[in-house]
């Protein structure tokens, strides 16, 4: 017989094996490291030094963007414009940057073009009431249109004065380690914190599990919404200039389609479309795995035809997982 | 000090009249039964208490102050909490961070501040003792019963130390043993001087724990008496309209 006390303060009933188990990030991050381990057994050319490097700088647009998608998504949103954000964000360093401007006066900008198109996106959403899938449908549309207008549709590789910093910063890499993942992992660390540890972290999950009752405790449902398609493009116009830096030329169609993978990336990583859950760690776990796919496929020699069946097996199982889970429980 | 003064509300959606000139007092430490059919305009006055939306007309007062509320949070801060039927929970949080949720406890650190996840669940747990709930603070939501989940939103409410809670239906989805702890509860509320409204269908718990007893019928009140000099056959009866009015 166990009092009232033990039952109140005892924090867990099941050990934290079983807990970890039961994630499904847990699962996703075993089968990445499998098919690292395989690929490095059965291909000689995987665990080279030259391929994990460029493994490591692929992953990391996509994974920077997967954070931000997978706030969006956790609560209870979706936002399709990231890729239109990124080919902005790129349009908007580059031109500026081919006029003569300084790389640090071109990349707020270019940033802050981008946190425009993530404000238009929620206050369309939380003060105009509209789905946000079709609200970010739309800038899909509209802001890739933007760039091509801002660019005359002409690919741009000249950067002026500073054309060989932003290629060190987009392309570089310092103790061998690619740029783009010392981005991704400063944002990794500080948005888990922030999921984690923040009032804004912890409405983020309340609104996307459920918005009736966060808008009764009285919290800023509406203004919160705002910050989170905000962030989202945030993160896009952050990879948008990494990505320019790293191609050394920048055209209209950079970042096409990129929206499949990074939702792929988020969901697979274990954001809920319902909304409600999500990780950073898991985004970039999310990404990681997709790349890996990618680069197998590659080094295997099967046709990059089949990329699109494996990554789309890989959202169907994870979401399985996710059902199964929750049919036990 | 008269803790709630209610006069002549009234509330009209287009043609339809929710509420005809509801006039109704609450005492500190009072527990008023509010009971009626399905449609007679219980809910609609809960959430004009509760700041839901304004009345088409009339008056409210708290502690002798006219208050007019525009949202929820209006009527928080003048210190009336409400518990939903469908409860308002997340389940995916925590049952401290659903306690907490909206003025979560924070932590410094330089300039820095994150949530004090430990005082969180202390403050919890000890809320919890009181309600005498086997509730635990870090379990998710979405796991609990619907006693526990019941728990979780009173917990809520006791949070801000408020002058009024008001229950809906808090019996209709528990058992038997839960029920007469959360009537354990309510009395406890009355003891520490908040005065509760309790919306309930179940007879055996108004008498149980109320000490005024209102009947609306169509949006109109047709009586506010002491339990004491009231029988469940004389309530009844005015619910249904056998009765006219007492």
């Amino acid at each position: 017989m166990t009092t009232l006390e033990d039952a109140i303060s005892r924090s867990q009933h099941r050990s934290w094996l079983s807990r970890i188990a039961s994630q499904q990030l847990f699962w996703i991050f075993i089968a990445a490291i499998v098919a690292c381990l395989t690929l490095s057994l059965i291909t000689d050319t995987f665990a080279s030094e030259r391929n994990l490097f460029n493994v490591a700088r692929n992953f990391a647009f996509v994974g920077i963007i997967a954070i931000g998608m997978t706030a969006v998504i956790a609560s209870g949103g979706i936002d399709l414009s990231v890729g239109s954000s990124v080919v902005l964000s790129a349009m908007v360093i580059s031109v500026l940057m081919a006029d003569g401007m300084a790389f640090w006066l071109a990349a707020p900008m270019a940033l802050g073009a981008a946190l425009l198109v993530g404000l238009l996106n929620g206050v369309l959403v939380a003060y105009g009431g509209m789905p946000p899938f079709v609200v970010t449908l739309g800038t899909l549309s509209a802001v890739r249109s933007l760039a091509m207008v801002l660019s005359d549709n002409k690919m741009i590789w000249e950067f002026g004065p500073d054309h060989g910093l932003l290629l060190w910063v987009g392309g570089g890499s310092t103790l061998g380690v690619p740029h783009p993942l010392y981005v991704l992992t400063v944002v990794a660390i500080v948005m888990s914190l922030v999921f984690k540890w923040t009032r804004w972290g912890q409405h983020v999950y309340a609104v996307g599990g459920n918005e009736h009752a966060a808008l009764l405790t009285g919290i800023p449902v509406k203004r919160l919404k705002v910050s989170i398609y905000m962030f989202s493009a945030f993160c896009a116009g952050v990879a948008g200039i990494l990505m320019a830096g790293w191609l050394g030329s920048v055209t209209t169609n950079l970042g096409q389609s990129m929206e499949l993978t990074v939702i792929a990336a988020a969901v697979i990583g274990g954001a809920k479309l319902a909304g409600g859950e999500g990780t950073a760690i898991g985004a970039v776990v999310g990404a990681l795995l997709i790349e890996v796919i990618r680069n197998s496929l590659i080094l295997l020699g099967i046709s990059t035809f089949w990329q699109g069946m494996f990554i789309g097996t890989f959202i169907i199982i994870a979401v399985a997982f996710d059902r199964i889970r929750h049919f036990r429980s | 000090m008269t803790r709630l003064v209610l006069s002549g509300i009234s509330k009209s959606y287009g043609a339809i009249q929710a509420l005809s000139s509801v006039s109704l007092v609450l005492q500190p430490g009072e527990v008023l039964g509010l009971m009626g059919d399905n449609g007679a305009g219980k809910s609609t006055l809960v959430k004009i208490i509760a700041g839901n939306f304004p009345p088409s007309a009339g008056e409210m007062r708290i502690d002798g102050e006219t208050v007019v509320f525009h949202k929820p949070r209006d009527a928080q801060r003048q210190g009336i909490e409400a518990v939903y039927q469908d409860l308002a929970l997340c389940d995916n949080l925590s049952a401290a961070s659903n306690v907490f949720l909206g003025r979560e406890a924070m932590r410094s650190l330089g300039p820095l501040k994150y949530l004090n996840y430990r005082r969180m669940n202390e403050v919890a747990a000890d809320l919890f003792r009181q309600l005498k709930s086997e509730t635990r603070p870090r379990d998710l939501v979405r796991k609990m019963s619907g006693g526990q989940r019941q728990a979780v939103a009173i917990a809520r409410t006791l949070l801000s130390q408020p002058k009024i809670v008001m229950m809906d239906e808090p019996t209709a989805a528990i058992s038997v043993r839960q029920v007469k702890e959360v009537l354990d509860l309510i009395g406890r509320l009355r003891d520490h001087g908040i005065s509760v409204i309790l919306i309930s269908h179940r007879m055996p718990d108004i008498f149980a724990v109320a000490d005024r007893i209102a009947v609306l019928r169509r949006g109109e009140l047709v009586a506010s008496k002491p339990a004491a000099e009231s029988s469940p056959e004389e309530v009844t009866g005015l619910i249904t309209g056998a009765i006219d009015a007492a």
